[in-house]
């Protein structure tokens, strides 16, 4: 199993630097996708098989399509790379990569302290995953539900459209 | 072990050589259809029809437009056909010949159709074509909402069957098959399964008289014979998984073996999508949408608090 945990591992890192690292907003998406889908992997070495199906079939294969659409829309070409090239300059990242280092290295060193043998892997199957979901944790669905039905009627008021009239004698007609 | 590998090369052949053959399955019952005679020159009846298309494929020549993005343009093709072989691994052809027996085998399905998407997005996208990039983007809205729908439905068939292991569905299928007490579900689940291999009707991502040909305008050669041989791979999936799904699998009288009726069940949905390309018109984009959104979601939605509301009154 670790060889292939660790190959896993790998991809999602170097894919991950290569997200900030892109100046094609296209490109680091992309590398977005193998680090989820990397992710995955690792979840299913893991024992847990229906989170990894999860995290393809919501994350790489709906949530990240929807950004795609919306890069795609908005047509960035050949500018909005060079204006990445100016951001992605030594000034502007040596500062938060030396904070982040040092918190890398902190977090390194906490779990080398409590490192703790591998026991062995418990399978969680889908069914262990809804009846946690459903037990102990109703609250947490309950609430994500509300929050997504807020999300749902306000895209709905959002997008809801007056009936335009194009012609001046049916404006005061109701359709 | 050695077992294993002749299941994959077994797999493998059986599925390229299919999708090769259904094009030339196609145009002739498409002629058939139409009261006309179709390809029938080369070869007892025409079969010879797929070698010269083949040939024709591989030898053009395989042009990338300058203002394309290249490696983007080079890797989708390749997508649709590695999601839709992958989705082939947890498909149970007979008892035992099944290439990895996943516990959440529906949910790999669900994840590679989910994957195939990109495909037609990054196709569009790194052609840098004003049509391809219209196609994409229809493809991507029609895919993603036709997939929701999808997944729904088959929560019905999970909900019957306790299990995503697509081996113990075929299994519980043995008393009656689940097009019976699922036959909402099995409708949603076709109109959805159309929709995601972009076949007519829904056929909106690539529609030639609007679009030129949609995302793939841009692709010639091998590269659009990926796509090519992607949809007919789709068409094979989808067909396959009904049957796995609904229509009780390899399960048939004895007098055949198993892999023989599942091969049956499989082309008879094989040539209700080539019926369907016959038949239909295309509709609009946005009647499309509509039509998922405020008919086939709660629908499905229904279906399954139905199925669920049954199961638990029989069990208690």
């Amino acid at each position: 199993m670790d060889p292939a945990f660790y190959i896993a591992a790998a991809i999602a890192i170097l894919s991950t630097l290569m997200v900030i690292t892109r100046y094609n907003i296209m490109h680091a998406l992309l590398y977005l996708v193998v680090s989820l889908l990397a992710v995955a992997v690792v979840l299913y070495m893991y024992g847990a098989p229906f989170m990894a199906a999860l995290e393809v079939i919501v994350y790489a294969g709906a949530i990240m399509v929807l950004l795609i659409f919306f890069v795609m829309m908005l047509n960035l070409g050949k500018e909005s790379a060079e204006r990445e090239r100016g951001w992605l300059k030594p000034r502007i990242w040596i500062f938060p990569s030396l904070l982040c280092i040092i918190l890398l290295g902190e977090l390194v060193f906490l779990v080398l302290q409590n490192r703790q043998p591998v026991s062995d892997v418990i399978i969680v199957n889908p069914k262990d995953v809804g009846m946690a979901l459903f037990g102990p944790y109703i609250i947490a669905v309950e609430l994500t539900g509300i929050l997504l039905m807020a999300g749902i009627v306000g895209a709905y008021h959002l997008g809801r459209q007056k009936q335009k009239t194009l012609h001046r004698f049916l404006e005061n007609t109701e359709v | 072990m050695t077992n294993f590998w002749w299941i994959i090369g077994g797999v493998l052949f059986a599925l390229l050589n299919t999708a090769a053959g259904l094009i030339w399955v196609e145009r002739r019952m498409l002629a058939l259809w139409q009261d006309r005679y179709g390809p029938n020159r080369a070869g007892p009846f025409g079969v010879l029809v797929v070698l010269a298309d083949t040939i024709k494929l591989f030898f053009k020549e395989d042009w990338i437009p300058p203002f394309a993005d290249k490696v983007v343009f080079v890797f989708a093709p390749g997508v649709v056909v590695f999601s839709v072989l992958m989705s082939f691994v947890v498909m149970p052809f007979a008892p035992g010949i099944v290439v990895a027996d996943l516990n959440i085998g529906l949910l790999f399905f669900l994840a590679m159709s989910s994957l195939g998407v990109y495909s037609v997005v990054l196709g569009g996208w790194a052609s840098n074509n004003k049509y391809a990039l219209l196609g994409a983007m229809r493809g991507a809205s029609q895919m993603i909402s036709y997939e929701v729908f999808m997944g729904l439905a088959l929560m019905g068939v999970v909900v019957l069957s306790g299990s995503f292991n697509l081996q113990e569905i075929v299994e519980a299928q043995k008393k009656v098959w689940f097009i019976i007490p699922q036959f909402i579900g099995f409708l949603i689940f076709l109109v959805a399964g159309v929709a995601e291999t972009h076949r007519l009707p829904f056929d909106i991502p690539e529609a030639e008289s609007e679009l030129v040909a949609g995302f793939h305008s841009e692709y010639s050669g091998m590269k659009f014979g990926m796509f090519f041989i992607g949809e007919y791979l789709g068409i094979t999936l989808i067909s396959g998984m009904l049957v796995t799904l609904y229509f009780g699998g390899w399960l048939g009288p004895a007098f055949l073996p198993p892999v023989i009726w599942f091969i049956i069940k499989t082309f008879a949905f094989i040539m209700l999508f080539i019926l369907f390309r016959a038949s239909m018109p295309r509709p609009r984009y946005d009647q499309l949408m509509e039509y998922g959104w405020k008919v086939l979601f709660p629908l499905s939605l229904l279906n399954l608090m139905i199925t669920a509301a049954i199961k638990l009154w029989l069990n208690t």
